[in-house]
């Protein structure tokens, strides 16, 4: 495919998500950030740990939620976590999922909680999607131009 | 006989946060603005850095973190003789007013909202490091 259809491809997907909400203008602040400051890769390595430590605390929450009795500030601690990723990332949607999770955390809700999980799972995996097809297209369009590198 | 203009050391910054996407996002906020930065992962490794270095111009700091949080961090520099000087700046993503009011007494030099923008950081640089 040539590169002008891959960025094509490019904009509609970064389009779409900020559209449905799954990303806000923080992940703009940090596009503009890597653009301006002349440090590609830049987004690539945010979004990368940002996924890798969400899968993290995700995998952790389960594991708390499993428990006999629920240590639900530890639950909250690390909701609170990826909430502040999260937020630092621009994940929008992951963003707010949390902010309702901390509200069941707060009333002691296991089945609240493990309701909030799925949700915040499901959003977390759908973004993380989306972000590994970013990743892929601007790694396509920077094989067609290697100055962009 | 020419004369050399000595370029000012860029300001270096000891930036504190448990999350490393935080740590990375804030690392390259501040070295977009022209600072050096060292970037840890606890209030215990910013004191160990500290006692090290002592050519640090300012502190920012996360506030919620496990063990020492940003707020003991703060309380540990200003009452030590040799730390007392330097500006410590906290940051949270909870934006709480008497959180917010309990720093600056304690002697905090800004409380940054996050996420960070690259605005906040301007502000800090004319405020703190130029002061």
């Amino acid at each position: 495919m040539a590169a002008a259809a891959l960025r094509d491809q490019l904009t509609a997907l970064l389009s779409s998500m900020f559209s449905q909400g799954l990303v806000d203008e923080q992940f703009q602040q940090l596009q503009m950030l890597q653009d301006e400051g002349g440090t590609p890769g830049f987004v690539s390595e945010v979004v990368t740990l940002f996924c890798d430590d969400a899968d993290r605390i995700i995998n952790e929450i389960a594991t708390l939620l499993e428990q006999p009795v629920v240590n639900f500030d530890k639950v909250d601690a690390y909701v609170h976590q990826l909430k502040g990723s999260s937020a630092s990332v621009g994940a929008q949607k992951v963003k707010f999922t949390c902010m309702q999770f901390r509200q069941f955390c707060q009333d002691k809700s296991r089945d609240g909680c493990l309701m909030a999980l799925a949700v915040v799972r499901n959003d977390f995996y759908d973004l993380r999607n989306k972000f590994q097809t970013m990743l892929q297209l601007e790694q396509q369009i920077q094989a067609y131009d290697p100055k962009q590198q | 006989m020419s004369t050399k203009t000595v370029p000012e050391p860029e300001p270096h910054v000891l930036a504190v946060d448990d999350s490393i996407v935080d740590r990375t996002v804030i690392s390259r906020l501040l070295r977009s603005s022209k600072y050096r930065v060292t970037t840890v992962d606890s209030g215990k490794r910013a004191l160990e850095v500290l006692s090290l270095d002592r050519n640090v111009h300012m502190i920012i700091t996360d506030y919620c973190m496990p063990e020492m949080t940003g707020f003991d961090l703060l309380k540990r520099v200003k009452e030590s003789a040799e730390l007392k000087e330097i500006p410590v700046v906290l940051m949270s993503s909870e934006n709480s007013p008497t959180r917010i009011r309990r720093c600056l007494e304690e002697g905090a030099e800004d409380f940054l909202i996050k996420p960070v923008r690259p605005s906040d950081v301007s502000r800090l640089c004319n405020r703190v490091i130029m002061k």
